[in-house]
């Protein structure tokens, strides 16, 4: 690497914001509506939807069916696979992560404009009432937040109505009716898993989903191409980087910098933050850049690091630290998947169940008056099924159970097509001291940034909703006359429980709190210690519910948005 | 072929906007783009794999899925090409397929005085037989069942992916919609046969 050349001098500029996934999109998006002139700087590179997205593609399009040239499908090393848009990846080779003696994490990152918001799964769901204040559920466990669900509705309002998600208004307690587009029909193991779960007083109800069923906001309606993990062309779909972040930069009032690793935040005297050091990529070069705001919205785990890396005389223990809170508080949704294999599925005629990409069911947390259960908190269940796109790897299961060869595996695999359902929990974690991430005092990357190393313990808690979920899917398959793939319960829960970090739901490590002592940010996600610096993505959170957090990201960074602008038209920032 | 298709996406996009996106506009842009696919298709050279190794593939490829009733089996759907493309850019894929398609030529030279793809039908089905099985398991097979798994995962992959496996299996998505449906047909038929079928 060449001498790092450092730039500085630049002019000043009013609001910086670094990473562009839900969070920065959102600030993005609302401070140049509100007329404020904003700069975001992009680790990853530009994104070009038209060759990036791959949603109308199939693996015979692809000499290699979707392997990549060097197989990387079959070894594992793509994850999410060929075809998913565009860059997302467990391990990115010039920036590693270590997990402490004992600990396990996986920390899922995706290095392009938009962020994890180009492929996410596109649930959308509001936190409830005490989600937000878990002292109402009067367990002693979990912290409350200093806002309440009242305090943020009108900002899920404006998210969904601006996003657009589908969904039907339900009046469930725990899952809060928003703004909804109408959802699409049932699948038919859909209307099976229905009747199953109904039948089990387990409410089964049309997903909400960041999907638009009609046109809106000059985006196009979805036409049900069934592939939205891999990037919507159309922008039916929620991605930041098309539905906020490109008509942003058309406003004139936003420009983007992409392949701008952040370093630091640098302070000036007076303690606040004065300008944002990053390295560009494709120079490896050194620059800064001069602002009167910094919003951190680089992902959750991404955001503490910067923060704990942003050292000084000033800031000892790294920036907005004084509570010694960032990095603590680390969560992760818990995670179990199950499948089965319906019969009654069975030679039934052949039709188009793409739909949009996901379940168009799924069964919001029923528990909340329950007594008996021996674990505190919920999950949700998302479903899925049908017959799906035939990729590498769709029929590994028939061929593994099977064996065999000739025209009875073909049988096999023809007769079994479709005829699956999968079950996935998704259910809130307490956070507790024994996860939470650190700077690792050994490891730099590429960049010379130090790493963050990640320490996590699932709690009791945790593992015994674990069974409960087997428990709940198995018997919402066998009412559906289905059999259960593989043991009838979980024996060993620690073992059967997702990977810490592998529900891609990190989040909690700068939380927000009315005391500085013990948090990090106020209730506008603004620094306790330093008043123009502000955490946009989901490290804010005292709590992670058993909902999917990236509404909630859009929500929180609306409302710090509007906070930000009416300071800076004060003058107070 | 890239950017036919893209300019069809956005005629597909534009007429969207006018409220138009019709079923049969984007279908247009799924049957360009094979059309497309299939006038570019030639002849392959294996890169990867030498002449007797690509011809035992392509044998191994139509006894795992054989042609049946006027549809394709494992070779002609692609096995070979797939597989060959993929050893030629990865070492460990190479390794298995080299390593395992040697294992069974001595196998069979060992037993049938003849390499596999010379080897009589029957032998090569005895053979086979012996390592489709995990049951069959023991240390003289294990190679042998180790490499057979991948050879059928792979042979399964390339030809569900194809087009004739495709038709195979009755898939009939990735095409636009304007509205999502379900024929109550099917939905009939899976209820009746449910438990849930009094209603
Ligand atoms: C496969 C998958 C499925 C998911 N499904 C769902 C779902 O159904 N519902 C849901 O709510 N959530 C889901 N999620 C999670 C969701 O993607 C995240 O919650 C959301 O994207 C987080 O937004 P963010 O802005 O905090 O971070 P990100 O989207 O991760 O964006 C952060 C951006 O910051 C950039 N960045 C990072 N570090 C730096 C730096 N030092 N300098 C400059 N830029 C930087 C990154 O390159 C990135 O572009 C899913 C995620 C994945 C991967
Ligand atoms: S299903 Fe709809 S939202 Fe999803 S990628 Fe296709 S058109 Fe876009």
């Amino acid at each position: 690497m060449d001498m790092p050349q450092v730039m500085r001098g630049s002019p000043v500029h009013d609001v910086v914001v670094i990473g562009s996934g839900a969070g920065g999109g959102t600030v993005a998006h609302v401070l140049t509506k509100l007329g404020v002139k904003v700069t975001l700087l992009e680790a990853g590179a530009m994104l070009n939807p038209a060759r990036d997205y791959k949603e109308h593609k199939t693996p015979a399009d692809y000499p290699h069916r979707g392997a990549g040239d060097d197989a990387a499908s079959y070894f594992g090393r793509k994850d999410f696979g060929f075809f998913s848009a565009p860059t997302g990846y467990w391990e990115i080779d010039e920036e590693p992560y270590t997990v402490a003696e004992g600990s396990q994490f996986r920390w899922f990152r995706s290095r392009i404009l938009g962020g994890r918001t180009n492929h996410y799964g596109r649930i959308s769901l509001r936190f409830a009432d005490y989600d937000f204040k878990a002292s109402l559920l009067n367990d002693g466990l979990g912290s409350d937040w200093p806002v309440s669900y009242e305090e943020i509705a009108p900002y899920y309002d404006k998210a969904e109505d601006f996003i657009g998600i589908c969904g039907t208004a339900e009046g469930l307690r725990s899952a809060p009716d928003g703004k909804f587009l109408p959802a699409p029909a049932l699948r038919v193991h859909e209307h099976l898993i229905q009747k199953s779960s109904r039948k089990l007083n387990i409410p089964c109800v049309p997903s909400r989903m960041a999907i638009l069923t009609k046109p809106k906001n000059g985006r196009l309606a979805c036409h049900y191409c069934g592939q939205c993990g891999r990037g919507c062309v159309t922008a039916s779909n929620y991605s930041s980087s098309q539905v906020q972040i490109f008509p942003a930069m058309k406003t004139g009032l936003l420009t983007v910098i992409p392949n701008a690793m952040v370093r630091e935040i640098i302070t000036g005297a007076d303690g606040k933050a004065k300008a944002v050091s990053y390295i560009d990529k494709t120079t490896r070069t050194e620059k800064q850049i001069n602002c009167r705001v910094v919003v951190l919205a680089a992902s959750a785990c991404e955001s503490a690091r910067l923060l704990l890396n942003s050292k000084s005389s000033r800031h000892p223990d790294g920036l907005a630290n004084s509570s010694g809170s960032v990095g603590r508080n680390l969560t992760d949704t818990v995670g179990y998947s199950l499948g089965g294999y319906v019969p009654a599925l069975e030679g039934m005629m052949k039709h188009d169940t793409d739909g949009y990409a996901g379940g168009h069911v799924y069964m919001p947390w029923w528990g909340l008056e329950q007594k008996n259960k021996d674990f505190p908190r919920g999950y949700h269940i998302e479903v899925g099924g049908g017959y799906g796109m035939p990729m590498l790897g769709s029929f590994n299961g028939v061929c593994r159970s099977h064996e065999g060869y000739g025209a009875g595996l073909k049988k096999a695999i023809l007769d079994s097509y479709g005829c699956s359902v999968g079950f996935a929990g998704r259910g809130e974690m307490i956070p507790n001291a024994k996860s939470y991430c650190d700077i690792d005092p050994h490891v730099v990357d590429r960049w010379g940034i130090p790493v963050l190393r990640f320490h996590f313990e699932w709690s009791d808690y945790e593992l015994k909703m674990v069974k409960h979920m087997h428990d709940t899917f198995a018997a919402i398959i066998e009412g559906m006359g289905g059999r259960v793939n593989g043991p009838k319960t979980v024996a060993d829960t620690a073992r059967a429980i997702s990977t810490p970090g592998e529900i891609i739901h990190e989040l909690g490590t700068v939380r927000m709190g009315s005391d500085p002592s013990t948090s990090a940010l106020n209730k506008y996600s603004q620094a306790h210690d330093v008043k123009n610096v502000f955490v946009a993505d989901a490290a804010p959170f005292v709590t992670n519910p058993d909902k999917n957090p990236t509404l909630t990201i859009c929500a929180m960074a609306w409302r710090a948005s509007e906070f930000i602008a009416e300071g800076l038209k004060k003058g107070e920032l | 072929m890239e950017s036919t298709r893209r300019d069809l996406l956005r005629n597909v996009a534009a007429a969207a906007l006018l409220g138009q996106l019709s079923a049969e506009a984007m279908q247009h842009v799924h049957e360009h783009a094979a059309e497309a696919k299939k006038a570019t298709a030639g002849v392959y050279k294996p890169k990867a794999l030498n002449a007797h190794e690509y011809q035992t593939v392509t044998k191994l490829a139509d006894l795992i899925l054989p042609p049946e009733g006027g549809e394709p089996g494992g070779a002609t759907a692609g096995a070979p090409e797939f597989i060959d493309l993929l050893c030629s850019g990865s070492d460990r894929m190479a390794q298995i397929w080299l390593g395992g398609l040697a294992w069974l030529d001595d196998q069979s030279l060992k037993r049938y005085e003849a390499t596999f793809l010379d080897a009589k039908p029957a032998q090569q089905t005895e053979l086979l037989d012996l390592i489709a099985y995990r049951r069959n398991d023991t240390p003289e097979t294990g190679p042998g069942i180790r490499f057979f798994e991948w050879a059928r995962r792979m042979v399964v992959d390339a030809y569900f992916t194809s087009p004739a496996g495709v038709k195979a299996l009755g898939y009939k998505g990735n095409v636009g919609m304007q509205v999502f449906q379900v024929p109550q047909e099917a939905i009939t038929y899976a209820i009746s046969r449910s438990p849930f079928k009094e209603g």
